[in-house]
C-alpha cells in the first residue's frame, strides 16, 4: 500500500511517501490511521488530531469508512487550502 | 470541455480570455476570477506563498468541478488555470474565465468554480513572513459556508 502525506502531516512525518503493509485486520481509513499512528512518535503526533485530517483513497476523496486493501494509494492531509 | 491547467509557471489573462472567444460570436459575456498573493495578512508582511498539490488528483478533481459547472450552466467556454510552487506577493495564484450567451451563466459558474475549488481541490498553502516566520493556511469556514450554497437548486 502506498500512503502519501501533504502540507503539515509531510513535515510531521518527515517524508511524503511511504511503501506500507498493514496487517489484514486494517480495512478501511479509520483502522489505517489508527494502526500509522502507532508506527512512530512522529506518526502519533502528525494523526493526533484526527478531526483536521481529510483522506483519499485513489485519488478521490475518502470517508473514515472507506475500505482499504492492499495495493491502495491512500492519501493524508489537511483541508484544502487552494484558490 | 474546459481547458483545466496546473502549472508552475505564470499564466497571460489576456491570452486566456482571447483564446476563450476565439473565431466565435455566439458569446455574449465572459465572467473572471483571478486570485493574487497578498502581501499582508493580519498587519503581517507576507515574503512568499507555496502551493503544495497533489499531482495525481489535482487535475482530475479540478475536471471534476469544471464539468458540474458545464452540466449545470449552458457555458460556452471554461478555463480554469491554478499555479503551484513558490509565488511571491503580486502574483496570480488562480484563474477561472467562464463564457456564455448571457452574463448571469457566466458570472454564477464563475462564482461556483471558484468557490468549490477552494474547498475541493488538492492544493495546499504555505506563507512565508518577513518576520521569518512560515505557517500553513488553515482552511476557513467561510469556504465552505460559500462552497455549501451552492448544494441548494439553482435560483
Amino acid at each position: 500500500m502506498r500512503v502519501l502525506y501533504f502540507a503539515w502531516l509531510r513535515q510531521k512525518i518527515g517524508v511524503g511517501e511511504e511503501e506500507l503493509s498493514p496487517p489484514p485486520d486494517v480495512q478501511d481509513v479509520r483502522g489505517l490511521v489508527d494502526w500509522l499512528a502507532a508506527q512512530s512518535p512522529a506518526h502519533a503526533d502528525a494523526f493526533a488530531h484526527r478531526a483536521a485530517i481529510r483522506c483519499a483513497v485513489n485519488q478521490d476523496f475518502a470517508s473514515p469508512d472507506a475500505r482499504v486493501k492492499p495495493g491502495d494509494e491512500v492519501a493524508f492531509f489537511p483541508p484544502v487550502t487552494g484558490g | 470541455m474546459a481547458r483545466v491547467l496546473v502549472q508552475e509557471q505564470v499564466f497571460g489573462v489576456g491570452e486566456e480570455l482571447a483564446r476563450l472567444s476565439e473565431g466565435r460570436t455566439d458569446i455574449g459575456g465572459v465572467g473572471l476570477f483571478l486570485g493574487v498573493v497578498r502581501g499582508t495578512l493580519q498587519g503581517r508582511v507576507l515574503t512568499a506563498m507555496t502551493l503544495e498539490h497533489y499531482p495525481a488528483m489535482t487535475q482530475r478533481a479540478l475536471e471534476a468541478i469544471a464539468a458540474k459547472a458545464e452540466a449545470r450552466w449552458p457555458l460556452l467556454g471554461c478555463t480554469v488555470i491554478h499555479r503551484v510552487g513558490r509565488l511571491l506577493p503580486g502574483e496570480p495564484i488562480v484563474l477561472v474565465a467562464t463564457a456564455s450567451a448571457h452574463r448571469a451563466a457566466a458570472l454564477e459558474a464563475c462564482a461556483f468554480l471558484i468557490d468549490w475549488l477552494k474547498t475541493r481541490a488538492p492544493f495546499w498553502k504555505h506563507e512565508e513572513f518577513a518576520d521569518g516566520t512560515s505557517q500553513w493556511v488553515e482552511a476557513r469556514e467561510a469556504d465552505d459556508t460559500a462552497a455549501a450554497r451552492w448544494e441548494k437548486a439553482p435560483a
